[in-house]
């Protein structure tokens, strides 16, 4: 193969349509799937509730350095009342989804992955198809849906307990007037805001779960090849995840 | 097995049903390369049925892909591969799946599902495949892990089982669905003498109990001699000796005398190819 073959666009390029075509693979089978509901319950509970702890310690830490930010930057102009707006805004529209998606890639899509690789380096896959049963419908669809429903779930509670750790640090310790920071905040915040985070979290999801599970079913069944893969797993979403959060709030500034 | 495929929603697809003696698994000049390594080059075998049928050679001869080849998961450059009289490269997807559940499969690794207890892994062909209520689910279950000595076993995760163990659970998950072709790959490897007695004995029986056809692939040729009805040696991608074991311990081919004698010097060489190596001592230090 030559050298420009194997060159980085085109290794994305080629990388990229693989997976969009495994992901039309996974979409032709959510139907069948959707037959074994517990499959799907137990990978929402290992994906979702399984992170909760680290996302909702991640929210606590973000929402307050952005109280203490937030008021620093204010107190200058005699502004603090704006903390909350900052808080809210920051979060709801990129640091809930963005982040929720960087520790889920690294907490859940690495689990994903790793698990997919092993059993696929322990013959289990191969063994469910030998018994005429199809792991993509019975290993892999369910894994994605439990993400793709998970991540939502966890970028609202990201964002919930980003906004009372703000409000914590800005009201309750710093001193700005509890009445102001939720006026301000209220007025700032429109529907299209939250919209824009629900979008978000929900394309970051679709992106992150596939990675994972892709990275998972096609690594290498070393060792080696399923620390690869999920390695590689972290690397894909997390620029993933930063450039689908670069178009789309792009796309919204349009379209506000 | 007509139970089965009475309740099985795929029955439709037919494949004809095999006759006693009848040629189940056909081979005929099969040529395969795997990376540009010729792994067949004109591969001839014949499994008949009810018989256990042994192929062996010395590691890397194939015969793990020999098995892929007759499973359906690759398929060769030239030649036939059929099953059952029909051409498995030829199959659809739906074809190689009816194929599949007339197949049981045994792993080298037992190849257990991780996240499930040793009940649910022998119960999951049956959930998969069938609609049968929950008291004859555990009844089959339960008659397939006593058959394998472990049914007080049911609740243990495959974590807790040792290796014979873990096959023998899979020998009960691979007959659950009481398949006309049962496929052993290695199943001796790594085993104590009492368990690898136990899974012989288990072959054996479920061969004459049940009226399987068995494919054993392995190199333990003490093991093979006990249980195989016919043998297939195989060595350069080619079969060069068939017949029972009793036949190919007195064959004067050197290959097979090599294989049956374990010895080490003979047509397969001990060394993989290399530099001289008294040349190659002395110029360690350009190695760098």
């Amino acid at each position: 193969m030559s050298a420009s073959a194997d060159s980085i666009p085109v290794v994305a390029v080629r990388r990229v349509g693989a997976m969009s075509l495994f992901l039309l693979q996974v979409l032709a089978r959510i139907g069948p799937a959707l037959a074994r509901p517990g499959l799907i319950v137990r990978q929402i509970y290992n994906a979702g509730a399984r992170s909760l702890v680290i996302i909702m310690l991640s929210g606590m830490f973000v929402g307050m350095v952005l109280g203490l930010l937030g008021f620093d930057v204010f107190q200058r102009f005699g502004s603090e009342d704006y903390v909350g707006v900052l808080a809210a805004l920051g979060n709801l529209k990129v640091l809930g989804p963005v982040l929720t998606a960087l520790l889920f890639a690294g907490r859940a899509g690495t689990s994903l992955t790793s698990e997919i690789g092993l059993m696929k380096s322990t013959e289990q896959l191969t063994a469910m198809q030998m018994m005429a049963v199809d792991p993509v419908r019975y290993v892999v669809v369910p894994r994605f849906l439990g993400g793709f429903i998970a991540m939502p779930l966890l970028t609202a509670t990201f964002t919930l307990i980003a906004l009372y750790g703000a409000q914590l640090i800005g009201v309750q310790q710093m001193g700005v007037d509890s009445g102001a920071y939720w006026s301000q905040t209220q007025n700032a915040v429109s529907l299209h805001d939250v919209w824009e985070g629900v979008v978000k979290s929900l394309v970051f999801g679709v992106a992150v779960s596939l990675v994972a599970v892709y990275e998972g079913y096609h690594s290498e069944p070393t060792p080696e090849g399923v620390g690869l893969a999920t390695t590689r797993t972290v690397v894909i979403s997390s620029v993933m995840v930063l450039l689908l959060n670069y178009l789309l709030t792009a796309a919204f500034l349009t379209t506000k | 097995m007509l139970f089965f495929a009475a309740l099985n929603e795929s029955s439709e697809i037919s494949l004809s049903p095999a006759q006693a003696g009848d040629a189940v698994i056909e081979v005929r000049d099969v040529h395969c390369a795997i990376g540009g390594r010729v792994i067949f080059d004109g591969l001839d075998i014949t499994a008949r049925r009810g018989r256990i049928t042994a192929f062996m050679g010395p590691s890397g001869t194939g015969k793990t892909t020999l098995l892929r080849l007759i499973t359906g998961q690759s398929y060769a450059e030239r030649g036939s591969v059929q099953v059952f009289g029909r051409e498995v490269a030829q199959m659809s997807n739906v074809e190689l799946f009816a194929l599949r559940r007339r197949m049981g499969m045994l792993f080298q690794n037992g190849a257990l599902l991780t996240d499930l207890d040793v009940y649910e892994n022998v119960a999951f062909p049956l959930r998969e495949h069938t609609k049968l209520p929950e008291s004859l689910v555990r009844q089959l279950v339960l008659t397939k892990l006593h058959a394998v000595g472990l049914r007080g076993a049911a609740r243990l995760m495959p974590s807790e089982l040792s290796g014979g163990m873990a096959r023998r659970v899979a020998l009960a998950r691979a007959i659950v669905m009481d398949p006309e072709i049962l496929i052993y790959d290695e199943p001796f490897v790594g085993l104590d003498p009492i368990s690898m007695g136990v899974i012989c004995r288990l072959i054996k029986q479920m061969n004459e109990a049940l009226g399987i056809t068995s494919i054993v692939v392995s190199h333990d040729v003490q093991e093979l001699s006990t249980i195989a009805h016919d043998s297939f040696l195989l060595s350069g991608g080619k079969v060069v000796a068939s017949g029972t074991p009793e036949e190919l311990s007195h064959s004067d081919i050197p290959e097979v005398k090599q294989f049956m004698g374990g010895l080490a010097d003979g047509p397969v060489k001990f060394h993989y190819p290399a530099a001289d190596y008294g040349a190659e001592l002395l110029d360690a230090g350009d190695t760098k």
